[in-house]
């Protein structure tokens, strides 16, 4: 227990997460490209087509897990929020700031994509069904994150209220989707479910898997990047920020 | 300086009970600032007619969405001074260092904020109503939506107004951040006004508002208490 607690504290030291951020980032980064590259040309080159939808459901293999990242990011970004608020770890902060952008453009991504998916399909580029709009919500949601961030000058302060509305974001997300499920519902039901078999052959859906994963890997990769820069705008008056200038500069 | 006697500690009901008073008691000195969201809520009513024509069955089938939606931004637009001028002039911090928990009068303020900008919205519903037509079957749903959605809409504005309390222009980020989180209130408020239109039961609909007020009401205070802490730093 007492390791567990010190390795928590290690981790949420900004120089120890850098070591580790600066090791482990581009290999996540590396893995994610190769696997997006594998599941996209495997997905839209090799994958059979649909007997309905024919070709135009290839680009599920992009959609799905933008639309998933854009969902499973804010979760990310309300538990910082919350590590943020109980310990008081400052590298929480800098990962939601890291992470925030991120998640907003998977949520943009995953409209487009659905629109363009949409025109063919539905023969509209945009209807007002459930998912859709959720989505929508979300954005709205990364956006006025990002705008709180921006608007309050004081470091710490924006970050603690950034964590704040995350968190109330998060608390809010279920009820929102549930809400607006109930509103109007024309979508197709969710692609992956953890307790059923999934209903399209192997073919087409382990693509879809490695792309998600793949998305996965290539959002750690890149929240390991970019914290590592806020780290080092950060920490530029401390004694170990220096020397690795100047052991990198000279 | 020892024949000071401390004051006995207020409980918390007679913080709530005389935050709610002075609340009010100062909203009452400025008749103008009260009757601006109702106005606004008045005005954007009759530019509906105007915008779409004034077809009775038209106004009729849109009248659930439009007299919720301006709901929204009529609760909107008092939020931003919810908390800014005890912000400014250190009641506030008062009410931080009270031996009482912050979210209690953080409930009061926002519980007189609903006084005067919530509850005239529901009592003028039945005019609004009239304005756009919509069936009069209806209109006891309405109010019994806005009386339970109105005060969801009071404490997560809190959220959002005590996180922007140091800001000084702060209306459309408000909005922004706010917003997004009405999508709830908006969907099941207007959602059991139309379902009585059209002649359907709207129970669950009203069930699930007043479940979502008693959540609003128990967790939002929290969330607007820490975000004025943060403010205060």
């Amino acid at each position: 227990m007492a390791s567990l607690k010190e390795w928590w504290h290690r981790l949420g030291s900004p120089r120890t997460f850098y070591a580790i951020a600066q090791r482990a980032g581009p290999w996540f980064t590396g893995l994610g490209v190769a696997a997006i590259v594998v599941a996209l040309t495997w997905g839209l080159a090799f994958a059979p087509p649909d007997y309905q939808q024919g070709n135009s459901f290839r680009i599920m293999y992009l959609h799905v897990p933008t639309a998933i990242l854009a969902q499973s990011v804010y979760m990310m970004l309300g538990a910082a929020g919350l590590v943020l608020l109980v310990w008081r770890m400052k590298l929480a902060d800098m990962v939601i700031v890291a992470a925030a952008p991120f998640g907003m453009s998977m949520t943009a991504l995953a409209l487009v994509t659905g629109a363009i998916w949409g025109k063919p399909t539905w023969g509209a580029w945009w209807v007002w069904d459930a998912r859709t709009t959720s989505m929508l919500v979300q954005l709205f949601l990364y956006f006025g994150l990002i705008a709180l961030r921006q608007a309050i000058p004081r470091e710490e302060t924006a970050g603690r209220a950034c964590a704040i509305l995350a968190v109330v974001g998060t608390v809010n997300i279920p009820i929102i989707k549930y809400s607006v499920d109930w509103w109007l519902t024309l979508h197709q039901p969710s692609t992956f479910t953890l307790t059923a078999a999934p209903s399209m052959p192997p073919e087409m859906y382990l693509p879809l898997l490695v792309s998600v994963l793949g998305f996965y890997a290539l959002f750690a990769g890149l929240v390991f990047a970019r914290t590592s820069n806020v780290i080092l705008d950060r920490e530029r008056s401390t004694a170990w920020v220096r020397a690795l200038v100047r052991e990198q500069t000279s | 300086m020892s024949s000071v006697s401390l004051a006995a500690t207020p409980s918390a009901s007679m913080l709530l009970v005389g935050q709610v008073r002075r609340d009010l008691k100062i909203a009452m000195r400025s008749p103008g600032d009260l009757a601006n969201p109702l106005m606004f809520y008045a005005l954007a009513v009759a530019l509906f007619p105007l915008g779409v024509g004034p077809s009775p069955e038209r106004l009729a089938e849109l009248a659930p969405g439009v007299l919720w939606v301006l709901a929204l931004l009529a609760t909107l637009l008092g939020l931003e001074t919810l908390f800014r001028r005890d912000f400014e002039e250190g009641t506030l911090e008062q009410l931080a260092l009270h031996a009482q928990p912050l979210f209690v009068g953080v409930l009061a303020k926002i519980g007189a904020h609903w006084l005067v900008t919530g509850l005239p919205l529901v009592l003028f519903a039945p005019i609004a109503a009239l304005m756009l037509n919509l069936p009069m079957q209806a209109l006891d749903t309405l109010m019994i939506t806005l009386l339970l959605g109105t005060p969801i809409l009071s404490v997560l504005g809190a959220v959002g107004a005590a996180l922007t309390v140091s800001l000084r222009r702060s209306s459309l980020l408000l909005a922004l951040i706010v917003l997004p989180l009405y999508v709830p209130v908006l969907i099941l408020g207007a959602g059991a006004v139309a379902a009585v239109v059209d002649g359907v039961d709207s129970t669950a609909q009203v069930a699930w508002l007043a479940a979502l007020c008693a959540l609003a009401l128990t967790l939002a205070p929290f969330g607007a208490a820490a975000g004025l802490r943060v403010g205060l730093d």
